[in-house]
Parts: structure tokens; C-alpha cells; sequence
């Protein structure tokens, strides 16, 4: 291993679902404690903490010590919407990257059980007000539901349809059937928020919420935690044979925002800043998409699932649809994607997602990944959108030791 | 005679009702709100430049499940406008996948929001099916 390098030391996350009897920093703290012993590591080793939490009030990182061990280390607080955790985890590999610390420790946290739609509102008008400008775009009443949508099934159902538009080829069914695979996934997976199968027929009946996406093709809001400890190369050859045969490499750590497209200011490009990601962490790893065994991507909504299959170039260019339907994405599949159950059935409790969708490809880089291994799975990607935009896209190998 | 204000500050009322960009004068990238500089080439300048009232509906959602207070169900959408993509809801149509499909041509269309006490009437806008 070359000294340069960044390894995953010890990762880990908490059953996502509800955990009533939880707060956020019972819920990182019990991340952080299995990520370290994971690590074979103590507080006292760690010199940075990166800390994600996206809908709490804010010093996360600081509750979480006192939690776990107050050490006087620097703490960042990190919010990046849906993109929290690998914001996270990239800020403790840049540290490490930057040698000013051994080991750096990375975790996301959130309680979103039961919250509900998100994004949009914005207050009405008062029977008997004068009508009066206000904000940005000088507007007299709020403008979600009468000039477009603010919602994020609304804003995500754009997406996938403008993919439509494009070129071709999209239904209500065809969206239906990416959310019947992963719901189907994640029966195999026990730290799943829901592990129930859905039939076409019932992903279709259920609620609308905003079309073509219904209830169950939409991300799961749910409770749960993420952590990672990372290390340089340099480091990892001064440990145990068995934390280097269990360590995993970041081939590629990557973070991009959204360039300027024409359309962006009225509905998000989630597109160009998957793809220049993707194009940065392939170069970065030194791997093309068809060498991956597993992908995790960021299907926040079934709509968003067939759009990614392009943007991380899974596919040639317009070839999405052709490439879900072929099977592809199927865990018996040429790239299975999203194993886990993904954001539709494990859940997504934001900021927790961009680290616990690395823990789902180390732990079958590790062949630990028991019914739902993919087997002699060697390297996989990692792929988180917050919109605004964020792109966080991580490309994870085994040690081979 | 009751006056009237715009929903936004860049919807034109008049005979001939119309949305208005800041386009930059370097670039001509179109924004609906203020910008210090062009997101796309950082020019300072720009100018009001007119949009097209008619366009081409390149994505479109039907919002089933809303905030309080938003009247479900309505269509919004994306609809590029001779090149300028503009966001907005389809109205004067049944919001149905039946009724509403991708590359449907579409045309601007403005309706009341209501009337304050003082008598000034909103006007709100959206896009219509242009057959």
C-alpha cells in the first residue's frame, strides 16, 4: 500500500427506523463507539472530528464528545443538505490527506422519523393585508404550488421526467419498477428501515405524492447514524495484519457543487455535477464504471434512481432506460445498485446517508455482507446528492491482503 | 377601476402579460431574480430582456401531496421558452397524465389570485395548453 493512500480503518452505522428512545447524539454516539472498536482505535487516537447533522440545532460535533470522549480536538460541524456525510467523511480524509492528523473520524446523524413531506410552504396571505412584494423575486404570495413546486417528490419527479423529455422511453411504470428492485433488495438487508416487498401493482395504487412518484418510490425518513474512521497508508502499515486485511481504500474521495447550466435557477441540475463528479473519481481510482461490483446511488426518489444510472456513466449517453430494463441494476445484475434497499427502503436519514452508504460497500468488500453479498465484490462506488447542489461520490476498494 | 400588482416582480402585466429576465449583456444568460454577477461568466452588466410566451413543457410533475395550505392537485412544470426555461404550473387543464405530456406546447396565461383592501387585484401566471 502506498503511504499516500486513504483507508477506511472502521466503519459503521445503526439500524435505520425509528428510534423513539434516541436522541441524535445517542444515535452518533452509538455509530461512533462500533466505528472505533471497528478501527481498533480510541478517542484518544482520533485527532479531527467531522460531524454531520442536518435538522438538529446545530455544535453536533461538540454534543457528540461529551458523548463519547472530549479530547480538545478541532471539531467541524458539517452541513451540505443530502450530501452531509460524505462532506463529512471527505473533511476528515482531507485532513489526513493534508498530514495533520493520524486518524480522522466521520459521522452523520439524524431523526427523521416521521417528517413528513419536505421542502415547500412558505406562509399565505392574511384575509384583509395589503398586498406587498417581498424577497427575491419581489412576489405578493407564496409561490410554492402556484409558480411550480418547492417539494422534494415534486422537484425529483422533474427530474426523472426531464430525463423523459430528453430521450425518450420513461413511464409511471417503468419509474415504478426501479422501486420495485429496491425494495425487493432490501429484504436481505436487516439494518433496512422497511424489508417488505412491494409488487408492481402495489407501488403503483399506493398514494400519489407527486407523479409520477408514489409513497413507496419515494426516500423513507427514518432515524439512524453513520461513522468512519480513516488513515493514511503511511499509518495502516504500523497496525495489525488484521486491521490491514479488513481496511478498505478510498480510491477515489470526491466533492463538487453544480455549475452553471441554463436551466438550473428554475428547476436543480442534479446531472452535470453527478457527471463531472463521476468523471474525476473514475480518473482519481483509476477504474472505469464496468470494473464495479456494487454501486450505491442516491435514489431519493425513483425518479432520481434512472437519472444516475447515466450521470455515474453506468450507461452509454440517453441509455438509462435500456439499462435498467436489461436487468442490470438487479443484484444478479452486471452493476447491482443499491443492494441495501437504497433510500427508498433502507432509509434516509440525510445526514447519515453519505456514510452509510459506504459502510453497505466495505462491508461486501469485506465479505461480510452475509445473504445480501455480492460475492467476490472487489470495488464499488458510493454516491450522495444534496441539492442546492452537493455531489459527494467515494470509490471504495478491498486491501487484497 | 381597480389596479393590479404581479404575483413576481418579473411577470409584466399590460395588454400583452409577459415574464422579463436580467439578461446578461456579456453573455446572455437569463436570471428571474438579481444576480451581483453572471453565475455563468461573472459579467456585472445586464439588461430586461423579454421571454417568449410560448414554449415546449420539458418536464412536469403532478403534485398530489403538498404543503398546507397548497391546493392539490396541480401540475408544475418546466417549459422552455423559445430557449429560456422557465418554471411555472400548467393551468386550464385537467391534471391528469392523460391531459398533461412531455413536448406539449404550452402558452403563458395569467388569472387573479384575489383582491386586497385596498382593491388591488394579484395577478398570477401560468401555462396553458396552446394545441
Amino acid at each position: 500500500m502506498a503511504s499516500d493512500d486513504i483507508w477506511i480503518l472502521g466503519i459503521a452505522m445503526t439500524k435505520f427506523g425509528k428510534h423513539s428512545d434516541k436522541d441524535i447524539v445517542d444515535l452518533g454516539a452509538e455509530a461512533v463507539m462500533a466505528a472505533l472498536t471497528d478501527a481498533g482505535v480510541s478517542m484518544r487516537d482520533i485527532g479531527v472530528l467531522a460531524a454531520g447533522n442536518l435538522m438538529g440545532g446545530g455544535s453536533f460535533g461538540q454534543m457528540l464528545q461529551k458523548q463519547v470522549g472530549q479530547t480538545g480536538i478541532p471539531v467541524y460541524n458539517v452541513t451540505n443538505a443530502c450530501a452531509t456525510g460524505a462532506t463529512a467523511l471527505r473533511t476528515a480524509i482531507m485532513a489526513v490527506k493534508a498530514g495533520e492528523v493520524k486518524f480522522g473520524l466521520a459521522v452523520g446523524a439524524e431523526k427523521l422519523a416521521g417528517a413528513g413531506l419536505l421542502g415547500g410552504g412558505g406562509s399565505a396571505k392574511k384575509d384583509g393585508n395589503k398586498w406587498e412584494p417581498k424577497g427575491r423575486f419581489g412576489s405578493v404570495a407564496p409561490t410554492d404550488g402556484r409558480i411550480g413546486t418547492d417539494t422534494m417528490p415534486g422537484t425529483f419527479a422533474q427530474v426523472g421526467m426531464e430525463y423523459g423529455h430528453k430521450y425518450g422511453g420513461v413511464s409511471f411504470e417503468l419509474f415504478a419498477r426501479i422501486s420495485e428492485k429496491n425494495h425487493a433488495h432490501s429484504v436481505l438487508n436487516p439494518m433496512a428501515a422497511y424489508q417488505k416487498k412491494f409488487t408492481l401493482d402495489e407501488i403503483m395504487n399506493d398514494m400519489m405524492i407527486a407523479y409520477p412518484n408514489t409513497r413507496p418510490m419515494c426516500s423513507a425518513n427514518c432515524d439512524g447514524a453513520a461513522a468512519a474512521v480513516v488513515c493514511s497508508g503511511e499509518t495502516l502499515k504500523t497496525l495489525s495484519l488484521e486491521q490491514q486485511r479488513r481496511a478498505i481504500k478510498v480510491s477515489a474521495s470526491v466533492l463538487t457543487t453544480d455549475p452553471y447550466q441554463e436551466s438550473c435557477q428554475v428547476l436543480p441540475d442534479v446531472n452535470t455535477l453527478t457527471r463531472n463528479a463521476a468523471k474525476i473519481a473514475y480518473e482519481q481510482a483509476g477504474v472505469s464504471p464496468s470494473d464495479l461490483d456494487l454501486v450505491e446511488l442516491h435514489d431519493c426518489f425513483a425518479t432520481a434512481e434512472l437519472v444516475h444510472y447515466d450521470n455515474l456513466m453506468l450507461c452509454p449517453e440517453g441509455g438509462a432506460v435500456d439499462f435498467f430494463n436489461s436487468g442490470a441494476t438487479w443484484r444478479t445484475g452486471s452493476t447491482p445498485v443499491n443492494v441495501s434497499g437504497g433510500l427508498e427502503s433502507k432509509g434516509h436519514p440525510i445526514a447519515a446517508t453519505g456514510i452509510a452508504n459506504i459502510w453497505e460497500i466495505c462491508h461486501h468488500l469485506r465479505n461480510e455482507a452475509g445473504d445480501r453479498q455480492i460475492a467476490d465484490a472487489k470495488v464499488g462506488l458510493a454516491h450522495v446528492i444534496g441539492l442546492g447542489s452537493a455531489c459527494g461520490i467515494h470509490i471504495l476498494e478491498r486491501s487484497g491482503l | 377601476m381597480s389596479t393590479q400588482i404581479p404575483h413576481v416582480n418579473y411577470l409584466e402585466l399590460g395588454d400583452r402579460p409577459h415574464l422579463v429576465a436580467n439578461e446578461c449583456t456579456s453573455c446572455g444568460a437569463r436570471y428571474f431574480d438579481r444576480r451581483n454577477a453572471c453565475a455563468n461568466c461573472f459579467g456585472t452588466e445586464f439588461r430586461k430582456a423579454p421571454i417568449a410566451t410560448e414554449g415546449i413543457l420539458k418536464s412536469f410533475t403532478i403534485v398530489a401531496f403538498a404543503a398546507p395550505g397548497v391546493p392539490v392537485p396541480f401540475v408544475a412544470g418546466i417549459v422552455d421558452c423559445a430557449g429560456t426555461s422557465v418554471r411555472g404550473n400548467v393551468i386550464n387543464v385537467d391534471p391528469t397524465p392523460e391531459k398533461v405530456s412531455l413536448g406539449m406546447k404550452v402558452r403563458l396565461a395569467t388569472y387573479s389570485l384575489g383582491t386586497d383592501d385596498d382593491g388591488t387585484e394579484a395577478i398570477g401566471f401560468g401555462f396553458e395548453p396552446a394545441a
